[in-house]
């Protein structure tokens, strides 16, 4: 009963078998060990399990694995490049826009997402970006003026 | 600020970043073992019934099951953090005869998959003789209401009483006194990374524990305590932890039912709660009653104090005990009140248990007594602020027969926030700015939990390459504190932070700390890292000096890992070279260094405490009563800055959790149930809710602590419902005095209010 899946994560290809039911999140942890994707709650209501897929962010908690067949799918470990860091890895660095870290991997990907569709966000869109990801230490704002540097062109991507 | 330091006051990365930014930070949730087994918890559905028979068999022979536990595959014992009084122990995590609230544990399946698990549950059959419960401490504290646990007279769990001076003679002398009541709501801790842990028992008889928790100490005394294993077999591991805020350094269900599930199969069992059960069958903020009597003299003197609080104890004793304790202390601060009185009742209730949660007790008090206090000083037609510089604590201060205050910057702080409201100018319509003073206990001296140890203890080793590892018990749960006793370790040494490691929360390597919780681990544990690494650097300078060959009546030091004379710094030698003589000298140890410290001295409460006054600007709809946190201004005192981006994060973290508390959060029941277990339906302050934030951080010395500082986390939680509750009422005229302070409550008071008026 298990089916096919075919997915490009963080731009390896990767042919499996999954069972219909598995959730995209376990198919990241499970069988890739890509633990930097977290689980929060398991409903789509922290974010803490936010990824990439094509470009747009999703949950990967309320996606079925075998929904994103096909599809190419980023995480938190396809955000540096080798051993650099990207600009918002680093931003977040120093504006200590983390604590706890469980809520960062999805945070990372928000923010990814966000730039990614809209280079340069007004304040409010920022806080619209990060929205539906719960940051229980930080309280955000660290994570905004991290994001707002980004936007601002302090950090540059790595080569 | 002050340039004295090398290390610390930078602004860092924390030690711990780069792995939580790319992912590769290790939590007990990605924990995964060869031959591990997944666990599931079954809970009871009844707030209160007696347990006739459980009937594991089908559940058993599901293809994949490996064990399943009850009650009977306990040794009976009862666990508690009051470990020196065996009547407070009270919870056995697996019911043997009765459950208490819905959520409480029955039993408990080992399988190959998690789905597995789960099914297996739907397969146990428990019998339940349903008893009357009870949920309202209101309610159980009667003469003819059910009994949580028997033979606890009127349910009353724990009372608690502080006083001094004479309370009644002083209500006499006042020339205004104010009554009023409050209600203080329920809180979740909303941990990102929920209760888990990975046990894993070897037929060699020791047990090892991947836990996310405040205390691995706590964790290994207490599962000592209820399978008998002897503590120094059982290792407790906390590595990253998701999170913390007081609901992990209990023993839980997670940690429990993994261990005797390992232990029966001698394979590793992982249990990690879910979002639901993280809800509804951990602990909580605790809900309290209180009833508040105030006597002032015309010109704002505070002169007397009565505080009496019910608190909802729900169904076991946990931290709530300390908790009542706190409330009542916390309840004279940051003042002077020359008579006091508190008396407090924890009272048992069939709901889920409740415990410690960031502030411990203090974020109640403050709400309440800040209320109160503007309510005060609007009767006597005098200056919030005003009334608080006339009353407020001050450097060496003595709390009568409790508490000796050393550093205090209440008055500073006071200044600070006067001038900010004076620079925010005329505001808009239905804009309304609260203050609400506070403070905060640097880690708590009370030893209820019994060990013979030292409160904290730490290892600092020098290696041939001058890096140094630290080696404590404490516990890193995302506030930062490896990256802060790494600072302090790197300054007491005068080298680079780079070149420090910290081995951290591991019993099996580390030396016992009680861990993360009181806020004591930058005083208490950064006080041992500090001698820890002094007793290294006293072994280096006896090497530094004989090297040297300086007079002895020079003073030696070492700056960015430079041996010199203090007073001709030019003259010196490399750190790096003398570890290296050092450790040839030693017949080849490395150097070691230990620290220790536990308050002697210094009162019932804390060793030191922290200030601030937070001010919140609030923006009222007054035709519906919602309402916006627009600006949330905090001057805080917390001695030396260590972490400077640390105590950021501290401070607006803080203004997420204690402005939700003020404003959105809560846990209504119905019947025990809680109503709203999933963060779809649990509503917390989000991005867009979030206000903008500024500190204005004020100079103190803590003679007491590391370098001079002390707390700068919990405390932070203290002020803002208060100031929230004050905000509102200079915005539209409305006080509400239970929380959460929901529009829904703004909306009410705002048409009563009308209708007031109408008449």
């Amino acid at each position: 009963m298990k089916k096919e899946l075919k997915i490009k994560v963080n731009g390896q290809p990767y042919d499996l078998f999954v069972k219909p039911n598995t959730l995209l999140s376990e198919v990241l942890r499970d069988d890739l060990g890509l633990t930097g994707t977290k689980r929060g709650c398991n409903s789509s209501s922290c974010g803490a399990c936010t990824v990439m897929l094509n470009g747009m962010s999703v949950k990967s908690c309320s996606v079925l694995a075998i929904q994103a067949n096909g599809s190419e799918l980023v995480t938190v470990e396809g955000l540096a490049k080798g051993n650099k860091l990207s600009p918002l890895q680093n931003a977040f660095l120093d504006h200590g826009s983390y604590q706890c870290g469980f809520c960062t991997p999805g945070m990372l990907m928000s923010s990814k997402a966000l730039l990614t569709e809209n280079p340069k966000p007004t304040k409010e869109e920022m806080k619209e970006g990060i929205d539906g990801n719960i940051c229980r230490c930080t309280g955000y704002n660290s994570i905004i003026r991290a994001i707002t540097a980004v936007v601002k062109g302090e950090y540059k991507e790595a080569k | 600020m002050t340039t004295k330091f090398s290390v610390l006051g930078q602004r860092v990365h924390n030690i711990d970043g780069t792995e939580k930014v790319t992912g590769s930070a290790k939590y007990t949730f990605d924990v995964v073992l060869p031959n591990m087994l997944y666990g599931k918890i079954l809970r009871s559905p009844h707030p209160h019934a007696k347990i006739l028979k459980i009937d594991t068999r089908q559940a058993k022979k599901l293809i994949g099951v490996k064990a399943v536990v009850t009650g009977k595959d306990t040794l009976g014992h009862k666990q508690g953090i009051w470990r020196r009084f065996p009547e407070l122990c009270d919870e056995e995590i697996l019911c043997r005869e009765k459950v208490r609230y819905i959520g409480d544990a029955v039993a408990a399946v080992a399988a190959i998959d998690e789905d597995t698990a789960e099914e297996a549950l739907d397969l146990i059959d428990v019998e339940y003789d349903l008893l009357p419960a009870v949920f309202d401490p209101m309610e159980a504290i009667k003469e003819d209401a059910p009994q949580v646990h028997d033979g606890v007279e009127l349910n009353i769990n724990i009372t608690r009483h502080i006083e001094w001076g004479d309370v009644d003679e002083a209500f006499k002398k006042c020339d205004h006194i104010r009554e009023d009541q409050f209600k203080c709501s329920s809180q979740a801790h909303v941990c990102m990374e929920t209760h888990d842990a990975v046990a894993s028992f070897g037929h060699n008889g020791k047990l090892t524990v991947w836990t996310s928790t405040q205390s691995s100490y706590y964790i290994q005394r207490l599962l000592a305590d209820m399978t008998d294993i002897r503590e120094s077999d059982i290792r407790v591991i906390n590595r990253h932890t998701g999170g913390g805020f007081g609901s992990k350094f209990e023993l839980d269900s997670a940690q429990f039912c993994a261990a005797i599930l390992s232990q029966k199969l001698c394979q590793p069992v992982k249990i990690v709660l879910s979002r639901e059960e993280e809800f509804t069958a951990t602990k909580r903020r605790t809900p309290m009653y209180y009833a508040l009597k105030l006597g002032a003299k015309k010109d704002g003197t505070l002169l007397a104090k009565e505080a009496r609080v019910i608190t909802e104890g729900g169904a076991y004793t946990s931290m709530g005990a300390t908790a009542l304790y706190l409330t009542g202390f916390f309840s004279s601060f940051p003042y002077k009140y020359p008579n006091y009185r508190y008396d407090g009742y924890r009272v048992y209730t069939n709901t889920a248990p409740t415990s410690a949660m960031r502030g411990f007790g203090a974020p109640q008090s403050t709400f309440v007594g800040e209320s109160q206090l503007d309510m005060m000083a609007e009767d006597l037609g005098i200056d919030p602020i005003e009334i608080r510089r006339k009353n407020g604590m001050t450097p060496n201060y003595e709390v009568p027969g409790q508490a000796f205050i050393q550093s205090c910057g209440l008055h500073q702080c006071l200044d600070k926030i006067d001038e900010h409201i004076k620079e925010r100018g005329k505001l808009p319509p239905n804009h309304g700015i609260g203050v609400a003073s506070y403070g905060f206990m640097s880690g708590g001296i009370f030893n209820w939990f019994n060990t013979p140890y030292a409160f904290s203890a730490a290892v600092v080793r020098i290696n041939v390459d001058g890096k140094v590892d630290v080696y404590t018990g404490a516990c890193d749960i995302g506030q930062g504190s490896n990256t802060t006793l790494a600072m302090i370790c790197a300054e007491e040494l005068g080298i680079k932070l780079e070149d420090v490691r910290v081995f951290s929360g591991d019993t099996g390597i580390c030396p016992p700390d009680l861990g993360a919780w009181g806020s004591r681990q930058t005083l208490m544990s950064g006080n041992a890292v500090k001698r820890a690494a002094e007793d290294c650097k006293n072994q280096i300078m006896e090497f530094a000096a004989a090297k040297m060959g300086v007079n002895i009546v020079y003073d030696l030091d070492i700056k960015d890992s430079w041996i010199h004379i203090v007073a001709r710094p030019e003259r010196g030698v490399s750190y790096y070279d003398i570890v290296k003589e050092a450790i040839r000298g030693k017949d080849g140890v490395a150097i070691m260094g230990r620290g220790h410290y536990t308050p002697h001295r210094k009162g019932m409460i804390s060793p030191a405490y922290s200030f601030g006054v937070q001010a919140v600007e609030v923006a009222v709809d007054i035709e519906t009563g919602r309402y916006k946190l627009v600006y949330v201004t905090t001057a805080h005192e917390s001695g030396t800055v260590i972490n400077p981006v640390g105590i950021e994060g501290q401070l607006e973290g803080a203004i997420m959790m204690a402005g939700g508390y003020g404003y959105c959060e809560d846990q209504p029941m119905d019947d025990g149930k809680i109503l709203n277990p999933s963060i779809a339906d649990y509503k917390l302050i989000r991005s867009l809710d979030m206000p903008e934030t500024k500190i204005l951080e004020i100079d103190t010395y803590e003679p007491e602590g590391p370098f001079g500082a002390k707390e700068a986390g919990e405390g932070l939680t203290n002020p803002t419902a208060g100031a929230i509750g004050n905000a509102i009422y200079k915005a539209v005229g409305v006080r509400i005095n239970d929380l959460p302070i929901t529009p829904e409550k703004v909306f009410k008071a705002l048409r009563e209010k009308e209708k007031k008026k109408a008449k």
